[in-house]
C-alpha cells in the first residue's frame, strides 16, 4: 500500500498535475483542444448556408465514419472533463489562498472577461448539456428529430430550422454564444502565456487575435439562429 | 490636509480584527504615507491609546518592508511606488482612506497591519540561489554576458519581495514573486547548472505555502513597485515544463 502510494507520489504525471502550474498547463492544453473543436464545429455548421442538400450530406458523412467520429468525441469529452474539473480545483484553491477578505479591493487592469472565467465557463457547461439534449440526442423537441429528408437521410437542416423557430432555443443559443465569446476573449491569449509563450512583439498581437477570435466565433455561431429568426434560412 | 482613516486593528494573530476610524489632521501634502501614520501614532500615544503597528525600514522604496493595502490597492495609488514613497498629495483633502494589511492565507497577520511574509523566505531557501565555489573574487569580465540578458536579469532582479503581487492578486498567487526570483538567475551563465532544479523546487515550495494559481489578469504587474512584467511568469512556466519531463 505504502509502495503504491510512493509510486503515485513519484509519478511524473501526477506530480505535474499536483502542481499549480501543472494544472494551469492542463487548462491551457485542454482549452486549446476545445477551441479547435469550437472552430471546426463552426465551419461545419456554416454549411447550413449552402442549403439543405449540402448540410444533410455533411451530417450523413459524419455518421458514415463512426470510428473517427467517436474517437474525436472521446478525446473532446476527456478534454472537457479535465478542463472543467481542473477549473474547479484551481478556483477552490485560489479562494482558500486568500484567508480573510478585503474591505476594499481595487481592480487596476484585469479585464472583465478574465474576472468571470469560472462564471462564463459554468454558463457554457449548462448550455452544452441543453445543446446536446436538443440537437444531438433529440430529448428536447423530439418531434423535430430524426426527420427524413426524402433521401433516407436525417433531415438535420429542418431540425435546426424548426428547433430555432419554436420555443426559446434560438435565444438561449444566442446568449450562450455571447458567453463563449467572453470566455474566449481571455482564454485565447491566456493559453499562450500559461504555456510560456511570451514576447514583447507577439503577446500584444495574441491579445488582438484573442478579441478577434472571440468576436468571430460568437458572431459566426449567432448568425445561424439570427438567420432563422429573420427568415434568411427557411 | 485632513483625512479620515479606517485602519485594520488586530491585537494578535489569533484575535479577531476590526476596523477603527481615526482622524488625521494637519497633515502636510509633502509627508509620505508612513510619516502620516507616524503623526497619527504620536497623537494616539499622547491620548494613551495603543499606536497602530506597521512595517517600514529603508524609506526609499528598495527594501520591500513596507506594505499596506491602501484604498484597495497594494502600496496605494500610482504606478511603481512603495508605501514609503507615496506622498499625501496623491490624496484629496478630506478623503477617507481605508488601510488594510496584505491579505493571504500564507501571510498571517502578526499585529494590526504587519503580516508574516516568511513564506517568501522559504521559497528563496528552496532554490533561489547559485551554488558557487568560494575563494578569491573572480575576474570582473571573465564570464561574458550579453547586454540583453544582463538587462533582463536585472529587470527580474529588481523584485524587493514586498508581497504586493500576492496582496493584489485575485487568487493570492505568488507567481510574480517566484517567477522574478527564478528568472533573474536563469538569464545568466552562473544560474544555468541548477536552473531546472531551481524552478522545480521553488514552485514546489510556493505551492506548499498555500498560494493560489495565476489566471493571467496581471493585477500583480500593475501594483508591483518595481514594475516587474508577467513575462517572467511565462518564462517560469517554460522552465517548469522542461523540468517536469
Amino acid at each position: 500500500m505504502i509502495l503504491l502510494q510512493q509510486m503515485l507520489i513519484n509519478n511524473p504525471i501526477i506530480k505535474f498535475y499536483n502542481s499549480s502550474i501543472g494544472k494551469k498547463i492542463v487548462m491551457a492544453v485542454t482549452g486549446l483542444m476545445l477551441i479547435g473543436f469550437v472552430v471546426v464545429h463552426l465551419l461545419g455548421n456554416f454549411q447550413i448556408f449552402l442549403g439543405a442538400e449540402k448540410f444533410n450530406a455533411y451530417a450523413a458523412f459524419l455518421k458514415s465514419i463512426p470510428g473517427p467520429l467517436w474517437a474525436a468525441r472521446i478525446i473532446l469529452l476527456t478534454a472537457f472533463i479535465l478542463h472543467f474539473t481542473t477549473a474547479f480545483i484551481l478556483s477552490l484553491n485560489n479562494k482558500a489562498a486568500r484567508g480573510g477578505s478585503y474591505k476594499n479591493m481595487a481592480t487596476v487592469q484585469a479585464d472583465f472577461a478574465s474576472r468571470y472565467m469560472l462564471e462564463s465557463g459554468v454558463v457554457i457547461f449548462i448550455f452544452i448539456i441543453i445543446h446536446l439534449l436538443h440537437f444531438t440526442l433529440g430529448a428536447i423537441q423530439p418531434e423535430f428529430h430524426d426527420l427524413d429528408d426524402g433521401f433516407m437521410r436525417d433531415d438535420v437542416y429542418r431540425n435546426v430550422i424548426l428547433g430555432f423557430s419554436n420555443g426559446p432555443y434560438a435565444y438561449i443559443y444566442i446568449v450562450a454564444m455571447l458567453f463563449v465569446g467572453l470566455h474566449l476573449k481571455h482564454a485565447f491569449w491566456s493559453m499562450f502565456q500559461t504555456i510560456g509563450v511570451y514576447s514583447p512583439a507577439l503577446t500584444p498581437l495574441l491579445k488582438k487575435l484573442s478579441v478577434f477570435t472571440a468576436v468571430a466565433v460568437a458572431a459566426g455561431y449567432i448568425s445561424i439562429p439570427l438567420s432563422v429568426i429573420f427568415g434568411i434560412l427557411k | 490636509m485632513d483625512f479620515t482613516l479606517q485602519v485594520w486593528r488586530q491585537d494578535s494573530p489569533d484575535k479577531e480584527g476590526r476596523f477603527e476610524v481615526y482622524r488625521a489632521t494637519n497633515i502636510s501634502s509633502d509627508m509620505s504615507f508612513i510619516e502620516m501614520l507616524d503623526s497619527l501614532n504620536i497623537e494616539l500615544e499622547q491620548k494613551g491609546d495603543t499606536p497602530v503597528s506597521y512595517e517600514c525600514d529603508c524609506l526609499e522604496g528598495i527594501c520591500g518592508t513596507c506594505s499596506l493595502m491602501i484604498n484597495g490597492r497594494a502600496h496605494g495609488p500610482g504606478a511603481c511606488t512603495t508605501t514609503c514613497q507615496l506622498h499625501m498629495r496623491s490624496f484629496q483633502d478630506g478623503e477617507t482612506i481605508v488601510i488594510e494589511p496584505f491579505r493571504a492565507k500564507s501571510f498571517p497577520v502578526i499585529k494590526d497591519l504587519i503580516v508574516n511574509r516568511s513564506a517568501f523566505d522559504r521559497i528563496i531557501q528552496a532554490g533561489g540561489f547559485v551554488t558557487v565555489r568560494t575563494g578569491s573574487a573572480p575576474d570582473g569580465n571573465a564570464i561574458p554576458i550579453s547586454k540583453i540578458d544582463a538587462d533582463l536579469a536585472m529587470d527580474a532582479a529588481q523584485c524587493i519581495g514586498c508581497g504586493a503581487c500576492v496582496a493584489s492578486c485575485k487568487n493570492s498567487s505568488a507567481m510574480l514573486f517566484t517567477a522574478a526570483k527564478v528568472s533573474h538567475l536563469s538569464y545568466i551563465p552562473q544560474g544555468q547548472p541548477e536552473r531546472m532544479e531551481r524552478a522545480k523546487k521553488m514552485i514546489e515550495q510556493m505551492d506548499e505555502e498555500g498560494f493560489g494559481a495565476c489566471t493571467n489578469q496581471a493585477e500583480c504587474e500593475a501594483v508591483c513597485p518595481k514594475g516587474i512584467s508577467i513575462k517572467f511568469i511565462a518564462r517560469m512556466n517554460r522552465d517548469f515544463i522542461r523540468s517536469s519531463f
